[in-house]
């Protein structure tokens, strides 16, 4: 808690950075929540499983632990083979998309910003699109669509190159004189953006009896949960938001504008690389697995900076461990909804959360003051 | 710690030239031929017109900008060898415009000076402790450290700064127009505390200033930069004559003198 200020201050009770309680609370506390909701999220569905079966087929079957099994016939299977991909990779797509969220805010200092603000979302989308109808487009590809390569489909492949490709063109078309102007990367990111959107509607257009898939695709759901699909997404994903995590002390250098921070030791143009390709590695790599989804990557780096302040050495931590949680949540709602597509129960429950939140903090928190 | 003032260079530039590369191709040449060197310890006031690269000279010394021709030197070894991690723990530099991210303690802020020291890869350290605490007791801002930094005035605002330069503990201090924005009274007492870490600290300063009068009364040493060179360089006795700031400024002041002898330039009614 902050002084009182009127007490004087001595240089003995100056305190630099966040305290190990005040981290211990908000990531020890994360991370039992996460654990909570994981729990949570596997027991319930249409065949419902009890909390201590549960975690004894999770202990079991993750941990190797000599656990009482199951009564509940066919339990094990629903659990291992169903819920618990799906669930896991609900929080690999929470955690990726509220850090990638922190970091793009933070990098290109804008409040409006998401992941997927500099071509991530669009060129994933076409990719991914082009990926469901290739049988349309070439024929010949056909029969390559039902083989995969590491386990991905011809979808999730287009999607995670086409994420990643757009972004390293924005980024290499943005460059000039060996420096990367924020204002630029931003409008060069819309326009590439708006161009690729307009492919993706040429091909809805014409998608014919793909457009349910297509659009199922861009709302973003999990439904489509699959172990071969975390095996290529959990290494990059953990790879990626660790080091992004790591990274801290250059985010909230960079806050302070690219001259501050080269006189503070920053090589400000390699960081600024470093972090926009680490964070649309983790992007793509959601997206790819899960579609488009939106709001959280926008929302829980803001919830998060409002109520446990600014510094990226607590605020990117924190953003994985409840950006999964909340995920995970979402993912439980939409189910019990009858399924729809999680992207349409994150918007319809967190915007106006959002709005709360913000009228309750009585301002909007930009993250650098004009 | 440091030698007696004068016996040391430790920044030089020689024969100094800049341009910026302009977006039609062409370059607009900032600085021709600047030769400025500053000694261990010394305190130095920059004074020159609007646009004749005293921000640009300040960005050559950090190595932000490299030379076109000439050499810049920091402790007796090129800048173009340094890298920018060992200049950051040496060279602190006061800008002229600094946006504060919102959200932040000043304390936590002025921690953020200690990133070129940083030895852990989460945790604070306590010698970042004890540099963050005498850096706020030295830049007059110990009752600041707990406030949020947004909610700072102007003056506040630029303790804030001079305490997070200070964090640094650099060897060389960059002031880039510290007392903008201020008034009489935070001008005097920020040059004032200046000058006492000079002396505390054995700093070097060189501070880039726009009131001639304040330069002569803070700084033994003045520099004129003008037309891409330095054109005056010495005492303010010498240096600040009514002649030499109608030629560089086009103004018409006369010299004045105190009861006790002091100097002091004079406007002409505007």
């Amino acid at each position: 808690m902050r002084a009182a200020a009127t007490a004087p201050t001595t240089a003995q009770s100056i305190r630099i950075g966040p305290s190990l309680t005040r981290a211990t609370v908000v990531l020890g506390g994360g991370a039992i929540l996460l654990l909570t909701a994981m729990v949570v999220a596997v027991a319930i569905g249409s065949v419902g499983v009890g909390i201590g079966d549960t975690v004894a087929v999770l202990g079991h079957r993750l941990l190797g632990l000599p656990l009482a099994r199951t009564e509940v016939p066919g339990a094990e299977s629903i659990i291992f083979d169903v819920r618990l991909p799906r669930v896991l990779t609900a929080m690999l797509v929470g955690g990726g998309l509220a850090v990638a969220g922190t970091v793009f805010q933070a990098l290109l200092r804008n409040p409006m910003a998401d992941p997927y603000i500099i071509g991530t979302a669009a060129g994933a989308s076409l990719g991914a699109i082009a990926g469901l109808m290739a049988p349309l487009l070439l024929p010949a590809l056909a029969i390559g669509v039902g083989s995969s390569w590491l386990g991905l489909g011809l979808v999730q492949l287009l999607a995670f190159t086409g994420g990643l490709g757009t972004v390293l063109l924005v980024y290499a078309v943005s460059r000039a004189n060996g420096r990367v102007p924020v204002v630029t990367l931003l409008l060069t990111g819309y326009a590439v953006s708006s161009v690729l959107a307009a492919g993706v509607a040429l091909l809805m257009f014409f998608s014919g009896q793909h457009l349910g898939a297509i659009f199922g695709w861009l709302m973003g759901s999990l439904a489509g949960a699959k172990w071969i699909h975390l095996a290529f997404a959990a290494p990059l994903l953990i790879i990626s938001a660790t080091l992004l995590v790591v990274r801290w002390r250059g985010l909230n250098l960079l806050l302070l504008g690219d001259g501050p921070a080269a006189n503070l030791g920053i090589d400000v143009e390699r960081e600024k690389l470093v972090l926009t390709i680490l964070a649309t590695l983790a992007t793509s790599t959601v997206v790819a697995i899960s579609g488009t989804i939106g709001f959280v990557g926008l929302v829980v780096p803001h919830v998060l900076r409002l109520s446990i302040g600014p510094d990226h050495r607590l605020l990117l931590p924190a953003s994985v461990l409840y950006g999964a949680t909340l995920l995970a949540l979402a993912d439980l709602g939409a189910r019990l909804a009858g399924g729809i597509p999680v992207g349409i129960l994150t918007a319809l429950i967190g915007a106006p959360f959002f709005v709360w939140l913000l009228r309750r903090s009585r301002m909007v928190r930009p993250v650098v003051t004009p | 710690m440091t030698a007696p003032v004068g016996t040391e260079s430790l920044a030089a530039m020689e024969q100094v030239a800049f341009a910026y590369p302009m977006p039609d191709g062409g370059r607009r040449e900032v600085l021709r031929s600047v030769d400025l060197t500053l000694a261990r310890g010394e305190l130095v006031a920059l004074v020159g017109t609007n646009g004749s690269g005293k921000t640009t000279l300040l960005r050559l010394l950090t190595g932000l900008l490299k030379p076109d021709a000439g050499e810049v030197r920091f402790d007796g070894r090129p800048l173009s060898d340094w890298r920018r991690l060992d200049v950051a723990r040496r060279v602190a530099v006061l800008p002229q415009h600094l946006e504060l991210p919102v959200g932040f303690r000043v304390a936590e802020l002025v921690e953020m000076g200690r990133a070129p020291h940083a030895r852990r890869l989460f945790a604070s350290t306590e010698a970042d402790a004890r540099a963050v605490a005498s850096a706020l007791a030295d830049a007059g801002a110990l009752d600041l450290a707990d406030r949020p930094a947004d909610e700072l005035s102007g003056g506040e605002r630029q303790r804030l700064l001079v305490a997070m330069a200070l964090a640094q503990e650099p060897d060389l201090l960059l002031l880039d127009e510290p007392t903008l924005h201020l008034d009489l009274a935070h001008q005097v007492a920020l040059l004032a505390a200046i000058r006492r870490l000079r002396d505390q600290r054995g700093l070097t300063v060189l501070a880039v200033l726009h009131d001639l009068n304040l330069a002569a009364a803070f700084a033994p040493r003045v520099a004129v930069l003008d037309e891409g060179r330095v054109v005056a360089d010495g005492s303010p006795a010498e240096v600040l004559s009514t002649d030499l700031v109608r030629r560089v400024f086009g103004v018409h002041v006369d010299e004045a003198r105190t009861a006790d002898g002091r100097r002091h330039l004079a406007l002409r009614e505007v």
